[in-house]
């Protein structure tokens, strides 16, 4: 056994297989079913050693068609059980966006209030994997559209194990994105790590100068981000949205209220984007808290490449987040 | 409409304090008439405005610390012409308006500042929080001089100021103007002579002193080499017409200022003690105007009352040129082949070598020597 607050090193891949076990061994009700999930042991190689662990009935392998399985899914949560549907990529998850968007978001609205659908979807999101167009792309800010569902976007270790917990518990559909690109981060977790909200957005790191609002696979680049501009003397407040939808303005607004500056950095595209969504609330409710235009700083509007550094150029960079805050700061 | 703004004055100020105005909005005022006092490190000024007209706005107030030189301090619009606001918005074009960010208009409703004040350090000029927290680039947010006399510097952070404003001209010069240095020695015997007996017919207060008869030698020689007479700005020699020459005078605390006796070439000598005794005695009471500290287009420094023999000088930028004078001492003194004693006085030339070559300086000091053997004809 391990004892309270002791720090054990581990991945992100390995919290989230943690967190589906503690869920696994908590409520019988919940079981886990995708493509390859089984006996391959996830393509992410997520699940590996949990048909072993659960068998064949509570890790099910899944033919390949999205909208079977998170259909087969929904009717799962329909009868009672705690489904957690894994859709390879966030791409594949368009085949099954009829299922999410016209059964499961809508179904406690058109019963009346009768049927909630306690459906968790896991996927892998975001590009740098040199996975090219058709497995790279960020569609989170898509699914942060949808009335009826929570979007959830754990980048650290401490919430890729405890927001899987905390979204089985909620009677609606809940997607989590897990960024690709993350599986292999090694870090830190205390050992009794669990269960962690996920209404609320964090501050990552406190800052004065300007308020950097970031999730998912833009967290650690923001971060790095904040750090080179600290050196300079500009103090950046780094937030962590964590939750797509529903979106803690309160957090964000507060945080612009102190800094009077907003860069938002989104691995999605920009037009039509989360990153527009922040920008206009902001708009709408801390004009007068604003000192500089908010910036976005956004993926390329292109496919995502296949060539490293065109992928590279692609996506959100550090250097372009520290080259705008300077900009914005220095006017 | 003409903008009314921070004059510079001298050639390292950046900025100023604006202490008083002497006008309000809607006052008539003519060239030339002082309008405003300004405090720099080299103490207060009184700042004149250079066209007719009526104050159309005032747009600093008083107190406002370290308002940078070019800021807009007050419009100054033609007698007869439309009051402020269709002419800015003919100036500007239906629906252009300042540049600010939100949080700057919010604070400066707040603190009740007219934005149109602010000078705007963004992208396009834009004005943001920090603009308006610290108007116009200066230091502290408003302070408003409502007691006056309560910011007098002591006489130390006055010297220290002193100081300062001199080292950066000074520094400037030593490290921008390529000097070169000519001397000559000049008989006074005559000038001497001839001022001895014209002040012997002359009442007690119309004497002249000698500096008067250097002051007119000067202008003389200046006519013959208008070379020396000008500025070095925009990488040439700008030559002035006038001939406004910068008199040094040593305050007596401590430091020097240096103010032109304007278009010195032009008065009498009788015109020019009046005006040196006016200058001498405004400058040590701390009443001179900004013209008189901008305008001077060389300087003469006379160190002779200390027993100086020569005075190699240092100039004070954009000019080109200064003169000294050391003291009048009895010497011995070689002409036609005789040794005599006469009053002899070492003029020397300190020169801008980009603005003018030796060969100038040299023709200056010979026409100024002949300027001298001649007073009758100053």
């Amino acid at each position: 056994m391990t004892q309270k607050g002791q720090m054990v090193k581990t991945t992100y891949r390995e919290a989230v297989r943690e967190a589906i076990r503690e869920a696994m061994r908590r409520d019988e009700r919940v079981f886990l079913m995708g493509e390859d999930v089984g006996r391959y042991g996830g393509c992410f190689a997520v699940s590996k050693g949990l048909l072993e662990e659960f068998g064949p009935e509570r890790i099910r392998d899944t033919p390949l068609s999205e909208s079977a399985f998170v259909g087969a899914g929904i009717g799962a949560a329909l009868g009672g059980m705690r489904p957690i549907v894994e859709i390879m990529t966030v791409n594949f998850s368009l085949l099954a966006l009829d299922q999410i968007l016209n059964n499961a978001a809508t179904y406690l609205h058109m019963s009346g209030g009768l049927f909630n659908v306690p459906l968790l979807i896991r996927t892998a999101t975001g590009g740098g994997k040199q996975l090219a167009a058709q497995h790279s792309h960020s569609l989170e800010g898509w699914y942060a559209h949808i009335p009826g569902i929570k979007v959830l976007s754990p980048a650290t270790l401490e919430d890729a194990r405890g927001m899987l917990w905390s979204a089985l518990q909620d009677p609606d559909p809940v997607l989590i994105f897990e960024p690709s690109v993350f599986y292999p981060m090694e870090g830190e977790l205390a050992a009794d790590a669990g269960p962690v909200e996920i209404e609320k957005a964090r501050v990552r790191r406190n800052g004065t100068d300007v308020s950097l609002i970031t999730y998912g696979s833009s967290l650690f680049k923001t971060l790095d981000a904040a750090r080179i501009l600290a050196e300079e003397g500009i103090e950046a407040e780094v937030i962590d949205l964590r939750t797509l939808r529903p979106l803690d303005d309160a957090t964000f607004l507060a945080s612009v209220a102190r800094t009077h500056r907003a860069v938002i950095v989104d691995e999605g595209w920009r037009s039509g984007s989360i990153s527009a969504e922040i920008s206009a609330r902001i708009t709408e409710q801390a004009f007068y808290e604003l000192d500089a235009p908010v910036e976005r700083i956004c993926s390329t509007e292109v496919p995502m490449p296949y060539a490293k550094h065109m992928e590279e150029a692609a996506l959100p960079k550090t250097e372009t987040v520290v080259e705008t805050v300077r900009r914005m700061t220095h006017g | 409409m003409g903008d009314f703004t921070m004059p510079s004055l001298g050639a390292d100020m950046k900025a100023g304090i604006l202490v008083a105005w002497r006008v309000k909005a809607g006052d008539r005022v003519r060239h030339g008439d002082i309008i405003a006092e300004v405090e720099t490190d080299k103490g207060l000024f009184e700042v004149e405005v250079f066209e007719d007209g009526v104050v159309d706005s005032i747009r600093m107030q008083p107190g406002w610390d370290k308002i940078p030189v070019g800021t807009v301090l007050a419009t100054i619009r033609a007698e007869g012409a439309k009051a402020e606001i269709p002419a800015v918005a003919a100036e500007k074009g239906a629906g252009e308006r300042v540049k600010a960010s939100p949080a700057a208009r919010k604070r400066a409703a707040e603190l009740g500042i007219d934005l149109a004040t602010v000078q705007g350090s963004g992208p396009q000029g834009a004005i943001g929080l920090a603009d308006v927290e610290r108007p116009a680039g200066g230091e502290k947010p408003a302070e408003k001089a409502t007691a006056g006399a309560e910011k007098k510097k002591t006489p130390a952070e006055f010297q220290a100021g002193m100081r300062r404003a001199i080292a950066a001209a000074m520094s400037r010069s030593n490290r921008e103007i390529p000097h070169y240095y000519l001397e000559t020695d000049i008989d006074m015997s005559r000038a001497l002579a001839w001022l001895q007996e014209e002040n012997g017919r002359r009442p007690i207060r119309e004497r002249l002193l000698p500096a008067v008869l250097l002051i007119k030698a000067v202008a003389k020689a200046l006519e013959e080499v208008p070379e020396l007479n000008g500025h070095w700005t925009q990488e040439r020699l700008q030559l002035k017409k006038k001939m406004h020459i910068g008199f040094a005078v040593a305050l007596r605390g401590g430091g020097l200022i240096t103010p032109a006796l304007h278009d010195a070439g032009r008065k009498s000598l009788d015109q020019l003690m009046a005006a040196l005794s006016d200058l001498i005695g405004r400058t040590r009471a701390g009443r001179l105007r900004a013209s008189e500290i901008t305008d001077a287009t060389i300087t003469l420094t006379s160190l002779g009352d200390l027993g100086v023999r020569t005075v190699y000088g240092v100039i004070y930028p954009p000019q080109v040129a200064l003169v000294g004078f050391g003291r009048i001492a009895d010497r011995p003194w070689a002409e036609k082949g005789l040794l005599g004693v006469r009053p002899v006085l070492t003029a020397t030339l300190a020169a801008d070598h980009r603005a003018t070559d030796g060969h100038h300086g040299a023709r200056f000091l010979e026409a100024l020597d002949r300027a001298l053997e001649e007073p009758e004809k100053l």
